[in-house]
């Protein structure tokens, strides 16, 4: 007999695209985060590169409060052990996206250099920590991490960071800044464009290395649950980095795709690796924590399945529609080069024809 | 400390922290669309300066609000994982429906309103603010239905150990949690009504935008005014509700020892409020009163903390049953206290407004601004009376506090959070009260100007 309810698979699925949808929307507002500085150089660059993001990432990041939530909901096991196990590495991970949101909102409405200043290197911080961290605490759960027979993690921060863990780390941060460079080549023309695309041809290389070397190591030394099918998605989230390195050059809109499916495929091998389990036990397999045992009552998750059934089918319309909304490219021009928002908006009223000519051309 | 004490400590600093910017946001979000929305019907721009100016501070309160938010949820996780484990199969639910239905359309239709202003029609633009009021009032609904399965627990039974949902419904529409919602949400309008005043007034004394400040007061004042009484009214049931439901806290909230018939309400009290004292040596009283706003009767019973102390022993076995009762008195004074003197000052701001005099009131005008603290202390000692007060449960009558933290977690780690979080707000919170300030010292955009183009970029970044 499976370990597991048809429900239980249900949940175990909408928690991972939930978690994948999150790596794959924040992770290129992680990658515009940490490109602040290099991509948007001037005043006006940088306020074109934090607008690429503006409307979004607010509505990226609640993909990772409904993931925390659904965990909570339907595997309150599995929540309980993660967050209390990986302590200290979700507290950086936390202080980092505080540091990161209050800066996208900051850094306009102080007047001196030094204050943007401070907040562009807490935006490069707050977006790079996490990025490296999520690697490091999703290697770990394909790892194996000390639990005990009462689902107790036992280890300390340290056991966390081990090589392969590390290694999984350094291909997220590498994957997520690529992924980053090539949205922003995608959603800039102009000068900030092209040192877009120079960035996204320089990181997208080592970006693939990593990802298939942690692929690599994932796939020889952790057989999971669905050796097979995990074994071919990383293989495809491997072709996948490889092509967007080659993409990147060519066709912006491709290569955004190739990073965007690398990334979905990436945490899918992942996620079936994991599977049919919610955490893996290095102390002894005895106490790996099966989907059955991590999970709530069949009362809860038909609960549960009813309102994502009727709410998620919605939610995807509309952040679609806000996508298209906020479809068109933007450059430093549009900006002008500004001390202050009313600078700003007088630079604007200047240019009104012009932007109003060239709106519909730019999609 | 122990972790336990340790981990109450970063729970409470949190939850205090982030319920500093949810009011803010709840309460000017829908001032913001009532503000747009009169700009909609009348084309009048002194609203439609009103709509940026306010929405700016809005936003403001919004990023810390949502920042910490992310905390509040983890931190369950993170520092409470036997309780997590515990009521996961029922407290889960409300927290993922909370993001399924109200974070994302929150968000999206933030950031749809922020950046939208000119790209899309006036219509859509007036419906994501609408969306954004309307979702963060359905956000609080749901972790109020949360909170209020703890305070009364319903629809559920209990499996191996564990608190078990049996009937969704129960918990959705649970009467502590219709109550804590109107209760709530009248306090974020107060807020927000609070807030108002106090930067109209700032402006106003110095006779600046008259025309933006005015129109503010005039919806300030009469909303605070009436926020004030129907919380007052509302809590008053609540009261009665709470009194059934966890006696308890409402015999702590009076230091009432002993059981009494006809209680009178202490207003003010000292002697020794630890648990089983014989009683206070000092005690100003109005004969009755207690009584009759905790059981709507002037002779109904209050049940006394030690007679309680005694059932709650003979029911859930030895220990002692008794929240720390100054804490308890205080805050629940606190609270009341802060509404009646809003109430107070609001209709006598009212009151100088219908006569004309408001702008020539100086002491109004200058005490509006430290007033604006009024509804934060009320909101703080409110959370402190109604999570200290259930002591020592955390799921009243089904889970202590002291077994339902994290037996992973040990005190050097909390300790290295509690640092690490607590330097964090208070940084943030120099910062945004500055920036704030700057906001509000800069006043609207100039009148004439609001609708030329390029104006809509004064909210973004």
């Amino acid at each position: 007999m499976p370990d597991f309810t048809a429900l239980q698979v249900v949940w175990f699925v909408l928690i991972s695209i939930l978690w994948i949808g999150y790596f794959v929307l924040e992770g290129f507002d992680f990658g515009v985060g940490m490109l602040i500085r290099a991509v948007g150089r001037t005043d006006a660059g940088k306020r074109a590169v934090i607008h690429t993001i503006g409307p979004l990432w607010d509505g990226n990041e609640v993909w990772l409060i409904v993931a925390g939530g659904a965990t909570f909901a339907a595997f309150p096991e599995w929540y309980a052990t993660l967050f209390s196990g990986f302590y200290l590495a979700l507290f950086l991970i936390l202080v980092g996206l505080i540091v990161r949101n209050v800066s996208f909102e900051f850094w306009g409405k102080g007047e001196t250099d030094r204050w943007r200043r401070n907040w562009e290197w807490a935006m490069i911080g707050g977006s790079a920590v996490p990025a490296l961290l999520w690697g490091v605490g999703w290697a770990n759960i394909v790892h194996g991490v000390p639990i005990d027979a009462r689902m107790e993690y036992t280890g300390t921060l340290f056991d966390l960071l081990h090589p392969y863990a590390l290694l999984g780390g350094v291909a997220t941060l590498l994957i997520f800044l690529a992924h980053g460079a090539v949205f922003l080549s995608l959603k800039t023309e102009g000068e900030l464009g092209e040192r877009a695309r120079a960035i996204a041809g320089r990181v997208a290389p080592p970006a693939a290395a990593a990802g298939v070397a942690f692929l690599a190591w994932t796939v020889a030394a952790h057989p999971g649950g669905v050796d097979v099918a995990s074994a071919l998605v990383a293989a495809l989230a491997a072709a996948l980095l490889v092509a967007a390195a080659f993409l990147v050059r060519r066709s912006a809109g491709r290569a955004f795709a190739a990073t965007a499916a690398a990334i979905a495929c990436f945490f899918t091998a992942l996620f079936i690796d994991v599977f049919p389990h919610t955490m893996i036990s290095s102390t002894s397999s005895a106490f790996d924590m099966t989907l059955n045992a991590s999970s709530s009552s069949s009362y809860t998750l038909t609960v549960m399945t009813v309102v994502a059934a009727l709410l998620v089918p919605v939610v995807l319309v509309y952040q679609a529609w806000t996508y298209w909304v906020f479809r068109q490219r933007v450059s430093a021009e549009d900006f002008g080069e500004v001390r202050n928002p009313l600078d700003l908006l007088a630079a604007r009223r200047d240019d009104e024809d012009d932007e109003l000519g060239s709106a519909g051309s730019r999609s | 400390m122990t972790a336990l004490e340790l981990a109450r400590w970063q729970f409470g600093i949190t939850t205090l922290y982030h319920f500093i910017f949810v009011p803010v946001t709840i309460g000017l979000a829908l001032c913001v669309a009532i503000f747009q929305t009169r700009w909609y019907q009348t084309g009048e721009e002194h609203w439609l300066r009103s709509t940026r100016f306010w929405g700016k501070l809005m936003l403001i309160s919004f990023a810390l609000g949502v920042a910490t938010g992310i905390v509040q949820e983890f931190q369950f996780g993170m520092d409470w994982s036997n309780y997590s484990r515990f009521v996961g199969d029922i407290f889960g639910a409300p927290l993922a429906m909370e993001g399924l239905a109200a974070f994302f359309v929150e968000s999206t239709f933030l950031g749809l309103w922020i950046f939208g202003w000119g790209r899309l029609s006036r219509k859509v633009h007036l419906a994501c603010a609408w969306a954004v009021a309307g979702s963060t009032a359905l956000s609080a609904y749901f972790i109020l239905a949360a909170n209020s399965w703890m305070q009364h627990p319903v629809g559920y039974r209990m499996a191996d150990g564990k608190a078990e949902l049996t009937n969704i419904a129960a918990v959705l529409f649970n009467n502590t949690a219709l109550y804590a919602f109107a209760h709530t949400m009248l306090a974020a309008l107060l807020a927000a009504g609070m807030i108002l005043i106090a930067v109209s007034a700032w402006h106003l004394r110095q006779g600046r935008e008259t025309r933006v400040f005015g129109g503010a007061m005039r919806i300030g004042l009469p909303l605070v005014t009436l926020a004030a009484v129907a919380t007052i009214f509302v809590g008053h049931f609540d009261g009665i509700l709470m009194t059934e439901q966890q006696p308890m806290k409402m015999a702590a909230a009076d230091a009432t020892f002993k059981t009494e018939k006809g209680a009178g309400l202490s207003l003010f009290a000292t002697g020794d409020f630890k648990s089983n004292p014989e009683g206070l040596s000092r005690n100003i009283e109005i004969p009755n009163l207690l009584s009759w706003i905790t059981t709507g009767y002037p002779q109904g019973e209050i049940k006394g903390i030690n007679n309680l102390n005694r059932e709650y022993q003979r029911k859930y076995g030895p220990g002692n049953y008794t929240p720390i009762v100054a804490v308890a008195y205080w805050s629940w004074r606190g609270m009341l206290g802060c509404a009646f003197a809003m109430l107070a000052f609001a209709a006598w701001g009212w009151w100088l407004l219908r006569r004309g005099k408001l702008r020539e009131s100086k002491w109004f005008l200058r005490l509006a601004v430290p007033a604006v603290a009024l509804p934060f202390v009320a909101s703080s000692c409110g959370w402190i009376f109604t999570e200290m007060g259930r002591q020592p449960w955390v799921v009243f009558g089904l889970l202590k506090t002291d077994v339902a933290n994290s037996p992973s977690v040990d005190a050097a780690q909390i300790w290295i959070t509690l640092v690490g979080f607590t330097a964090l707000y208070g940084v943030l919170a120099a910062i945004a009260a500055g920036v704030f300030v700057k906001a509000v010292r800069k006043g609207p955009v100039e009148a004439g100007k609001a609708e030329e183009p390029g104006q809509e970029l004064a909210l973004t970044y």
